[in-house]
Parts: structure tokens; C-alpha cells; sequence
């Protein structure tokens, strides 16, 4: 594995978010193999890679919706492994699923209202989305199935933003957006980090991730191939890592059967 | 003039399929399960009050504020226990659980009840008495309570779904169980919340059929189940509303066969059920968020 | 130039050799021919009451299978194949009523089932699984009102099965024992040879992982409508066997959802989705019933409860717990790989 953060992040015991040794199967496809990261509070943590590299379910079982085989995920020093999804979304880890999978038969102020309905205590609220997001108040009693992909996507980031998450998670923000919509999201990012938040986010968009990112971990066949804050990579280095081409090493896991596809 | 009457007969007999079908309802639209022995609920609560008033002599009105309860908790209990084990397996899996149990609460009423037909009896004229309403339609006071009460029971459950916290996290569970999870909600203790809504509303359509007609061990599959399905399907799935048009239909079809012939009741509903399911599979009042 | 030694290139993945059974299997078939044949001897052994509770166990069996078929490889849970029981009882009656052996009714019986089943099919082929099983069940419901309008049947009451006239009992006796054994041993084999077709072998698909069948290109759609063709000829031609045996019919006994009851609880306890799990689950459902005959309906309640038990806990019954420790298959259906040890200079398939 590429470390290029030599120097640039402490290496103590101060991470929010913590993935130590992460194996994570699909029955009896390996997704991840041992996986370590750490997410310093107030990052933008970025996961990229390409299809298949095992992105979304690093996300997914650190929100705790799939379970990992071996390995640990770590809230703050705790041990949240064997908690179940619920639970760790109402102890702070607020994950945003791809393709915003709002609830399509509740109006948009509903929506927010089911965010708030385990929420910890913070600033933000329904009133404060409102704020962020300045079409939203009109539509409020718009049923989401009739919004546009970016407002949904913005809806969904509302509705995870009322629960006063710790760890914002956010998977694929820009699948199915147009580009200058995708833009407009992130531009919120600032805003979001302001409050205290921290963001572990999964994106296709390799150099919308590096505009965005404090922090660049990128996955090929479920092995980490570079990590690292974005000025301390070249755009060759990025792209070695993201294809697995010769001169990215792989990090020395169980060599991969010749012939395997990603 | 007698037609009249058989559609007035099948509306108000629609309220009482209503009562059977919105639980039904909502069990599939929450927790997709279909519950095979939703009917033999509705008996298990009529016989219960049977029971109650046997042995304790309380006024038949009473029977209700005990036995919906009960039957509220044993729903909970049921759901967090055996159906989410089901659930957790597979769809079969559930299917065929919830078939055993309908056939094990029969053969269970059977072993212990003889299939003789028992009613539940009062003294009440709200309860036997009928006016008329010209020469040839008598309408049962009875009839039109248990009608009222099935449209409260409904409109109270639209109110809950609609402007309550708890009914906004159960359609909310309904539409996306995991995105529900990741906002914080135990969507086993919803399924928890929805199947004691269930088994609550059952068992008050199960003590008013009592009352208006006779319980028997097999009257579980033989019309509650099969009526609160037409119903549903006949109404709409995802619509509560949906239900009571859909028992409303159902009772009319009925009403009018037995006008033809007094044996074509049942069967009139059934051959209307497998008409809609033919032209208009979505149901008469379709929402479009699930078929 | 002439290569003196061809030596084989390092293969990176191990080479396999497959097969359709094991060497078991051919014993299992001769074991199976022995069987049948001393089954086939029993009226000569034994008295009526034996036979005639074998009868019984045989129409179980062949509904099982069938139930099976339609619920443990194409997916289908139906609660309403009593529909095709009372059918095919009622098209051995009518040809019967109209001077046909009820023997010779057999086979037509099975055949007209089939037939039905096919606008039946069309009625509830679009609805999904729990939705599907209630409109099933609908549909037997209704097929019985029908049939009771018509008195010339017996209405809603029943009538005694003609053409058994002139027919010494012990002889009637041994038919029916003949026929029910024919029946079933028909069964057993259609559905083998079925598996191991190209139908089976979309059937299989669709019981490990309906979506993946679907989307590679297996055709679903096809595959259920036979099956539910099928297995409403099986249920018919049991329907059949059920009212010769019974000398009369009766719509409210051959309509009977304890038909299902008893078919999906005896291939659930024996084990879904394999051949041999009716056969076991029949086993245990007729020494249940005989045990437990006095005591009425206790027998379809315990037998309800084990059911629920086994699907939460067991899921693949009696014969998967069978399975899991001895690996054996008596139906070759499956596909076995053998390992090709490396450098033996075997072709893969010899």
C-alpha cells in the first residue's frame, strides 16, 4: 500500500471513526480483505475506486448493515462490530445510501421528520435544512417520489443531517446526477463540516472526490492501493492505483489467483 | 325493492369485511408478510370472548375492551418471536409458517370446541333488533354498529398512519426498511407495533361476525380469510379507504347472488374477486406505490 | 518434427471431471425396481387393511411430490391444490356416471386436470407468492361452489361412485391398491426424469436463486406454467385414486384444504426441495396418523407444529439432516466434480 501521509496526520488514538483489519465476504466473495482506516475528526475521508472495488460495502458494514468476517469497526474508541444498524445510526454513525432511497409514500417535511425521530442532540434541525437548502421549504408537503434527483439527493442529506449524526456517510452522492447538480451538493460541504460533522464519503468521481476530499483511500478488489491527502498524489499515481496497473503495489494480502477478473 | 335491501345488506356487511381487511392490509404493506391465518385469528378471538363471558358473566359490550388487548399483545409477542424468525429465513418460509399455524389453530378449535357453530349472545336490543325501512327492507341495528365501528376503526387508523409520529415511522418502515434502520428505527419492534394493529382489528371483526353470526372452528379459511382478501384485492392494495370499497363491493356482490339464488352468495363474491383480478388486478382504488 | 513427450502445461486451475450420480446409484435403482416389485405383490400377502392404509400413504405421497415440485423447485407456494384433487375425483365420478370403468377414468382424469390447470394458471400466474397462495386458495373455494350446483353430481352432498358393480371386493380392493401404486410410482419417476431435463435444470436454478435464473436468460416463466400443469395432472390423477378408494364422492371431503395440509407438511418435515423429502415426510405424516387415529384432528396439529419447528429451524427436513452427514443422493439429480489429480495424464471426461 502507498502511504504518502508520512508525517502529515497524527498516528495516536484520535480517530472518530476507526477500521481495523476489515474482512468483509458476500457469501463466498471476498469484498474486503483487510481493511484498516482511520477517520480523523473534521475530515472529508474519500473512498474511491472502480466498480466492484468494494466501496459501498466497506460503507455498508461500517453503518452496520452487513457483518464483516473478521475485523473491528471502532466509534470513538468503542467497539461498534456487533451493533446492529439502529443503534449505531442513534450513537452517531448516519450513513446516506446510494441512490438516496427516500421513503417515496412521505412528503419531504415527513421525511425530516423520520431523521429526527432518533435524533442526538445538535444543531442541526428541520428549520436549519430548510435554511441550507432554500427550495426545500416550498415543497415541504410534496411527496418525495415527485422531487428531481438532485432535490431527492438533497432531501436525503437533510434527512440524515437532522439526526445530528458524528460521521456523516455518504454513499455515491453523485450516481444518476447531473454534474453542475453534483457540484451544488458538495458546495454544501463546508457548511456541513462547520457544524461539527465529520464525512466518510464513497465517490465514482475520482477528481470530484480530490477537489473535495482531506484525505484520498482508494480500493482495488477489495485491498486498499494508495492512501493519503490529495496533494501529496499525482493524477498517475491516482490512476495506477484506481486500474491496479504495474507500479501500484498491492498491499501483501493473499496473492490474487491469475485469471481473476475484478 | 328487494334489490335495494341486498345492496343495502352488502354495504353494511362491507364494514365488517373492512374490519377483517385492514389487518391483512397491513401486515403485507409493512412487513410483507401474508398472514394465512389472519381468519382463524378473527375465531381464536370470538371464542375467547365466548369464554370470558362464560365464565365471568361480564356484559358482551365488555368482552371487547378485553380481548382486543389481548389479542393487541399476543400480535406483538407473535410477530418479534415467530413470524420475524420466518421473515428472517425467507418468503416460503413465512408462507408456510403462517399456513401451519392456521392449521393448527383449526385443528386446535376443532379438538377442543367440537364443530359446532356457537354464537355470542346479548340481551341487548342495540344488538337484536332491526327497524324497516318501508315493507321489504329491514336493516339490523346491528348491522349499522358494526358498520360505524369499522369506519371508525379505519378512520382512526388513517389518522394514526398520517399525523403520528409512530404511524409516519411504520410508513416509513413500510416504504424502505433499511433506510428506516439507518434513521434509527427498530423496524422489528415496528413490525411489532403493526402486527398488534393487526391482530387487534381482527379480533374486533372476529366478535362482531359472533355476534351478528355464528363461529365455527373452519369459519377462519372458509370466510374470514378468503372475504378479507377478496376485499383487499377488490379495494386496492395501500389504501385502507381501499378496503372498505373493496368489502363494500364484496358484500354487494354477495347480497345480490343470494337475491338470485339463496346458495350463489358466497360464490357471487368469490367469481366478482376473480373478475377483478382479471380486468383490474391493481384493485379499484389503485395508489401506485405497491402492487 | 515430432514432439517426442507432450508434456502438459501447468494448469492454473485444478481440472474436474463431472458426473451425474455417484457410485451408490446404481444400487439405490436396483433396491428401487426391488420395491416396487414386492409393493406390487402385497395384495397377494396381505389382507385389505394394510392395503388399504398403503392406498392412503400413496395418495399422500404423490400429492407431496407434487406440492414439492410446485413449492420447493419452481417456487410456487400454492394452498389451493385440493382444487385438483376434488377435480379429478369428480372426472372419474362423471365419466363413471356415464358407464366408464373408474379405472379407465384414471388417466383421463389426470390429463383433464392438466388441461384446467391452464386457464387456472392464467387467473393467478401474475400474482406474487403470498398473494398468489390466497388466490389459489380462492380458486378452490370456488371450483367447489361450482361444482355443488350441480346435482346431477351429487350437489353438496355427494354421491356413491358407479361402475364398481359386479367387481368382488377383494378384487376391488386389489385394483385400487394397483392403481394408487401405479400412480405413485409414475409420479416419482416423471418427476426424476423432469429434474434431470433441461426443465429441471431451470427448476433447480430457480430454487438456489430465482433472480440469478431469471437473469440468465432461463426461462421462468415457462418453467412454472409446466410445473403448475404438472402438478395439477399428479394432484388430479390422487384425486382420482382418492374416490375409487373411497367408492363415493363428497365435495366437502375432496375439496378439503387438509388435503394441502397434510402435502406441505409432509414434504416440509421430510425436506423441500429434494426428491426424497416426501418420501421420508409421507413416513412420518401415515405412522403419525395411524399412532394418533383415535384422536382425531391431534394428528394434523402435532403434524402442523413439527412443520413450523423444522421450517424455522430445520429448513432442509428430515432428509437434509439425512444429507448433511452421509452426502447421499438416491435420485441422481445433481451434478457430482470429481478432482482430476494433477500429472495422472486423464482427459477430463473419461
Amino acid at each position: 500500500m502507498t502511504d504518502l501521509s508520512k508525517g502529515s496526520r497524527p498516528q495516536d488514538g484520535t480517530a472518530l471513526l476507526e477500521v481495523r483489519d476489515l474482512t468483509v465476504h458476500h457469501g463466498q466473495l471476498r469484498a474486503l480483505d483487510a481493511i484498516s482506516l482511520r477517520v480523523l475528526p473534521g475530515e472529508v475521508y474519500a473512498i474511491i475506486g472502480a466498480n466492484g472495488a468494494g466501496k459501498s460495502t466497506l460503507l455498508r458494514t461500517i453503518a452496520g448493515l452487513h457483518q464483516p468476517t473478521e475485523g473491528a469497526v471502532l466509534l470513538d474508541g468503542a467497539d461498534v462490530t456487533g451493533v446492529r444498524p439502529e443503534r449505531r445510526a442513534r450513537q452517531g454513525i448516519v450513513m446516506v445510501l446510494e441512490g438516496r432511497r427516500l421513503f417515496g409514500s412521505l412528503t419531504v417535511e415527513e421525511n425530516l421528520q423520520v431523521g429526527t425521530s432518533y435524533a442526538r442532540q445538535g444543531p442541526w434541525t428541520i428549520e436549519r435544512v430548510y435554511e441550507m437548502f432554500d427550495w426545500m421549504r416550498g415543497r415541504r408537503d410534496q411527496r418525495t417520489s415527485q422531487l428531481s434527483g438532485g432535490e431527492q439527493q438533497s432531501v436525503a442529506i437533510g434527512r440524515a443531517l437532522v439526526a445530528n449524526p458524528r460521521v456523516l456517510l455518504l454513499d455515491e452522492l453523485s450516481l444518476g446526477l447531473a454534474p453542475v447538480v453534483v457540484q451544488r451538493i458538495y458546495a454544501m460541504l463546508p457548511q456541513i463540516l462547520a457544524t461539527g460533522l465529520t464525512v466518510l464519503l464513497v465517490e465514482q468521481d475520482v477528481s470530484q472526490a480530490l477537489r473535495v476530499a482531506t484525505h484520498i483511500h482508494c480500493l482495488l478488489e477489495g485491498r486498499t492501493t494508495l492512501e493519503g491527502p490529495p496533494a501529496g498524489v499525482t493524477a498517475s499515481q491516482v490512476e495506477a492505483a484506481y486500474f491496479g496497473l504495474a507500479g501500484a503495489a498491492q498491499s501483501p494480502a493473499a496473492p490474487g489467483r491469475p485469471g481473476e477478473g475484478s | 325493492m328487494a334489490w335495494v335491501n341486498a345492496v343495502i345488506q352488502g354495504i353494511l356487511t362491507g364494514g365488517l369485511y373492512a374490519l377483517f381487511a385492514c389487518g391483512l392490509s397491513l401486515m403485507f404493506g409493512v412487513m410483507k408478510v401474508v398472514n394465512l391465518a389472519h381468519g382463524d385469528l378473527a375465531v381464536v378471538a370470538g371464542y375467547i370472548a365466548i369464554g370470558i363471558i362464560f365464565v365471568t358473566h361480564v356484559p358482551v359490550l365488555w368482552s371487547f375492551l378485553i380481548v382486543v388487548p389481548v389479542m393487541a399483545a399476543l400480535g406483538y409477542a407473535l410477530q418479534r418471536t415467530v413470524i420475524q424468525t420466518a421473515l428472517n429465513r425467507s418468503v416460503l418460509t413465512t408462507l408456510i409458517v403462517m399456513f401451519g399455524l392456521s392449521q393448527v389453530i383449526e385443528n386446535g378449535l376443532l379438538q377442543f370446541f367440537s364443530a359446532n357453530t356457537r354464537g355470542i349472545g346479548a340481551n341487548l336490543a342495540l344488538v337484536t333488533e332491526s327497524f324497516n325501512l318501508g315493507s321489504q327492507i329491514q336493516i339490523a341495528w346491528l348491522l349499522i354498529v358494526i358498520f360505524a365501528a369499522a369506519v371508525a376503526v379505519l378512520g382512526g387508523l388513517q389518522y394514526f398512519l398520517s399525523r403520528s409520529q409512530y404511524g409516519r415511522l411504520i410508513r416509513a418502515v413500510a416504504d424502505d426498511t433499511e433506510a428506516a434502520r439507518l434513521s434509527g428505527a427498530d423496524h422489528r419492534h415496528v413490525f411489532g407495533i403493526a402486527a398488534a394493529i393487526a391482530f387487534g382489528t381482527v379480533a374486533l371483526g372476529g366478535i362482531a361476525y359472533g355476534m351478528y353470526s355464528q363461529l365455527d372452528p373452519t369459519a377462519g379459511t372458509d370466510t374470514i380469510l378468503l372475504f378479507a382478501f377478496a376485499a383487499v384485492v377488490i379495494g386496492g392494495l395501500g389504501s385502507l379507504w381501499g378496503t372498505l370499497l373493496g368489502g363494500i363491493v364484496l358484500g354487494i356482490a354477495q347480497q345480490i347472488g343470494a337475491q338470485l339464488n339463496i346458495s350463489y352468495e358466497t360464490l357471487a363474491g368469490y367469481l366478482v374477486f376473480l373478475a377483478i383480478l382479471v380486468i383490474r388486478p391493481q384493485g379499484l382504488i389503485a395508489t401506485g406505490t405497491q402492487s | 518434427m515430432t514432439a517426442a513427450t507432450a508434456t502438459t502445461p501447468a494448469q492454473s486451475a485444478p481440472a474436474v471431471r463431472v458426473t451425474r450420480s455417484q457410485r451408490n446409484v446404481a444400487w439405490t435403482g436396483a433396491v428401487a425396481l426391488i420395491i416396487v416389485a414386492v409393493l406390487g405383490y402385497l395384495p397377494y400377502l396381505v389382507y385389505s387393511g394394510t392395503t388399504t392404509i398403503l392406498v392412503q400413504g400413496f395418495i399422500v405421497l404423490t400429492l407431496a411430490s407434487m406440492w414439492n415440485l410446485l413449492a420447493g423447485y419452481a417456487g410456487l407456494v400454492s394452498v389451493g391444490q385440493q382444487a385438483f384433487v376434488g377435480l379429478g375425483a369428480y372426472f372419474v365420478l362423471i365419466l363413471a356416471i356415464h358407464g366408464i370403468s373408474p379405472f379407465a377414468g384414471l388417466p383421463v382424469a389426470a390429463i383433464g386436470c392438466g388441461v384446467v390447470a391452464l386457464p387456472l394458471w392464467w387467473l393467478v400466474s401474475r400474482l406474487r407468492s403470498g398473494y398468489f397462495a390466497i388466490a389459489t386458495w380462492v380458486l378452490a373455494a370456488t371450483i367447489m361452489l361450482i361444482i355443488e350446483r350441480f346435482s346431477s353430481i351429487g350437489g353438496g352432498t355427494g354421491m356413491p361412485m358407479p361402475g364398481f358393480a359386479g367387481l368382488a371386493p377383494t378384487l376391488l380392493t386389489a385394483y385400487t391398491y394397483w392403481a394408487a401404486l401405479a400412480v405413485t410410482v409414475l409420479a416419482l419417476l416423471g418427476i426424476y426424469l423432469i429434474l434431470r431435463s433441461r426443465l429441471g435444470l431451470v427448476l433447480t436454478a430457480i430454487r438456489d436463486d430465482e433472480t440469478a435464473a431469471r437473469s440468465s436468460g432461463a426461462r421462468t416463466g415457462l418453467a412454472r406454467l409446466l410445473v403448475f400443469l404438472i402438478a395439477g395432472a399428479g394432484c388430479g390423477a390422487a384425486g382420482a385414486v382418492l374416490a375409487i378408494s373411497q367408492l363415493q364422492v363428497q365435495p366437502s371431503a375432496v375439496f378439503s384444504i387438509s388435503w394441502t395440509a397434510e402435502m406441505a407438511f409432509a414434504t416440509i418435515i421430510g425436506g423441500i426441495g429434494t426428491i426424497e423429502g416426501p418420501i421420508i415426510g409421507t413416513a412420518v405424516f401415515m405412522v403419525l396418523q395411524q399412532t394418533l387415529q383415535s384422536y382425531n384432528a391431534w394428528y394434523l396439529i402435532i403434524l402442523g407444529l413439527v412443520a413450523i419447528i423444522i421450517a424455522l429451524f430445520a429448513r432442509r427436513g428430515l432428509w437434509g439432516l439425512v444429507d448433511d452427514h452421509l452426502s447421499v443422493r438416491l435420485f441422481p439429480v445433481g451434478y457430482w466434480l470429481h478432482d482430476i489429480p494433477p500429472g495422472t495424464g486423464q482427459l477430463p471426461g473419461s
